[in-house]
């Protein structure tokens, strides 16, 4: 490890300090909030909310994980949700067996829409998730593999741009009419919920959903720490050089396809980790999480935020999700206009997201303080970090 | 194969091979030359950009390549560089390499390196890290995610950044460079590498006439050092440089010989120089 550029940024980029004192003060703050003041008080925080921005957390892992080969890589993938419910799945596997018998049906070890089904035993891929270990390596195992196997074909055909957009989107709708089919054993269009327990604990309970809240926290924190320990490494320059110049990176002596694979398989395990961290606060999965729209909606947060900066990814997902909060409740019939809306002015006026605006702001406003223009002599890891594609 | 062999190859191919010998093996120039080029044709949808082209390259020399639009300059440079594969005919690198099997990276790391025609410099990199992803060493990404530049490597860059007259941009943004500055930064790069032989698609095309001087300087330090093969159409400046000079038309080798011997042919006056 070579942690020297990761604490360059650290110490000098405004963005990702702002973004981790925020995250900071989220994670001390609403749990504090929720479980310290009486239900009464005007700043208790109730659990609805506070799953609610748990789920935003969630998100905004999410959101990175898309910035990470968007925004830096240049690789637009329209299936990250597949990512994402791929790993929800496997933690609500987990959860299902957690139920033991204390479905309606009663029985020991069957989920209960299986015992529905008429099934006499457990399906194979069902063994082993008992166990939480089991669980937690399947959530990092299975998107990694299928992101694996999928861009070893796609990258190394060289695939790329918009024909590859394609190809993503086409395995997250594949994967949804999958697990639509009552006989893949996932549940079918009801998918897995009605959970009861995680690690022995009572997923309704108070405390249980603020070790959720804190634990999408915490990882949204590494998450993000091993994003940006990426991005200021040399690989990470040699990631952004694949997205700006392909061939020129390969005639430099670089495996462009390599490359491609580690930071996508990377991408799809942050997914799959963001989605273990929903199912359990949002108790339910179902196939309706591999909608195509669901993955559009993802690249439209980092757009919105700002990519190829990660702490924008995280403000477009917040704010976005904000907003769909917001709409879905007010105005539900506009939700989708106000989003297409948005997505069109922000292309068209804010190239560089709602971060470029504060960037621009803040420039602006030094320029009319400084009396002398200020010279370009930005440190390299610094500019690295900062610029937008 | 058995199963250990078969993973092994699987995770090279992803990682890259283990030990930087495996993967560079220099070129034996042992015989003094160290690019046979031999009865090239490459054929385009019926047109013959390469015509049995036959060209040979002595270690450290700089040659120069002129030639009509058309003659098959950049042909040859992309099949040398594995970017075009030739219908027949054979490219060696030294007399152990052959070109025609390996892939574009496999021959950047084997010791070629391009300038290509249009500065193709990474934009939005600072110049330093334009250098720094040029440098000579271990490209695998579990190397480049983990390990710092070592020492020597950053000796270099220093070293290039002067040879190239970049030394006080090192931070800027390649992107805002100059032209010739966008040009010299493309040959540092080739630098960084340490190439054995270096190819250079028409280094001073759009250059004032100080820029030119500066660049004909550039590459007369390279000579002995580094075999240099230079496209270009720009007579002064291949009469400022050149100690030979190979004429292409049609996709073979018209003539060969000093610049002034070249000038004097009669075969070539008629096809290039129009006089």
């Amino acid at each position: 490890m070579h942690l020297q550029p990761l604490l360059d940024v650290l110490r000098r980029e405004r963005g990702t300090q702002v973004f981790f004192v925020l995250l900071l003060i989220v994670a001390v703050g609403v749990p504090l909030l929720h479980a310290a003041l009486p239900a009464s008080s005007p700043l208790h925080i109730s659990t609805y909310t506070m799953t609610l921005i748990g789920k935003y957390l969630t998100y905004a892992l999410l959101a990175i994980s898309v910035d990470l080969v968007w925004g830096y890589c240049g690789i637009l993938s329209l299936g990250h949700a597949a990512f994402f419910a791929l790993g929800g799945y496997a933690m609500g596997m987990y959860l299902m067996r957690q139920i033991g018998p204390r479905g309606v049906y009663g029985h020991p070890i069957l989920p209960d829409f299986m015992v529905f089904l008429n099934w006499k035993e457990l399906p194979w891929f069902w063994y082993g998730f008992d166990m939480f270990w089991f669980a937690a390596l399947m959530v990092v195992l299975v998107p990694g593999l299928l992101a694996f196997v999928f861009g070893w074909f796609a990258f190394r055909s060289r695939v790329t741009g918009v024909y590859l957009s394609i190809i993503t989107q086409a395995l997250t709708f594949a994967l949804m009419l999958a697990f639509f089919r009552n006989d893949m054993g996932f549940g079918g269009n009801n998918g897995l919920t009605d959970f009861k327990e995680i690690l022995g604990f009572d997923i309704n309970a108070s405390g249980t959903r603020i070790g959720l809240f804190i634990a999408s926290a915490v990882f949204l924190a590494l998450g993000y720490l091993a994003c940006r320990y990426i991005t200021s490494s040399r690989a990470g320059r040699v990631v952004q050089a694949v997205r700006d110049a392909e061939s020129r990176t390969r005639f430099l002596g670089y495996r462009v396809e390599s490359y491609k694979l580690w930071v996508w398989v990377f991408s799809a395990v942050l997914a799959g980790i963001a989605g273990a961290l929903y199912v359990p606060q949002v108790g339910i999965i179902n196939p309706s999480e591999f909608q195509p729209i669901n993955s559009i909606e993802v690249v439209i947060w980092v757009a919105v935020g700002g990519r190829g900066t990660l702490y924008g990814a995280v403000a477009g997902a917040v704010l976005v999700n904000y907003a769909k909060t917001y709409f879905t409740a007010a105005l539900p019939e506009y939700w989708l206009y106000a989003l297409g809306t948005l997505f069109v002015l922000v292309t068209l006026f804010l190239p560089r997201g709602v971060v470029g605006l504060v960037d621009q702001a803040r420039d602006a406003l030094a320029k009319r303080r400084a009396s002398t223009p200020a010279l370009p002599t930005a440190d390299s890891t610094l500019s690295s970090a900062q610029r937008s594609p | 194969m058995n199963v250990a062999a078969i993973a092994r190859n699987g995770w090279e191919r992803i990682v890259g091979p283990r030990h930087r010998s495996d993967r560079r093996p220099s070129a034996d120039v042992s015989h003094g030359t160290i690019l046979y080029l031999e009865d090239l044709t490459v054929t385009f949808d019926g047109f013959r950009a390469l015509n049995a082209l036959t060209l040979y390259v002595d270690v450290g020399e700089l040659r120069c390549i002129i030639g009509p639009n058309g003659a098959g300059k950049t042909t040859m440079m992309d099949v040398i560089t594995g970017k075009t594969r030739p219908d027949s005919g054979s490219a060696w690198f030294g007399q152990n390499i052959d070109l025609l099997t390996l892939t574009e990276p496999e021959i950047a790391q084997a010791g070629i390196g391009r300038k290509f025609q249009k500065p193709t410099v990474l934009e939005q990199h600072t110049v330093f890290e334009n250098l720094e992803l040029a440098v000579a060493g271990n490209r695998s990404i579990v190397h480049t995610l983990f390990k710092p530049l070592t020492a020597e490597q950053r000796t270099r860059i220093d070293e290039v950044l002067t040879a190239i007259g970049l030394a006080d941009q090192r931070h800027v943004r390649a992107g805002t460079l100059s032209h010739g500055q966008k040009q010299w930064l493309e040959i540092g790069m080739l630098l960084m590498q340490d190439p054995q032989l270096l190819l250079v698609d028409e280094p001073v095309a759009g250059m004032t006439p100080q820029e030119v001087e500066r660049t004909a300087e550039l590459l007369l330090s390279l000579e002995g050092k580094h075999s240099v093969v230079v496209v270009e159409h720009d007579m002064d400046f291949v009469r400022s440089i050149a100690k030979r000079v190979t004429v292409l038309h049609e996709g073979s080798v018209l003539a060969e010989g000093t610049i002034d011997e070249v000038q004097a042919n009669p075969k070539v006056q008629e096809v290039y120089l129009g006089v």
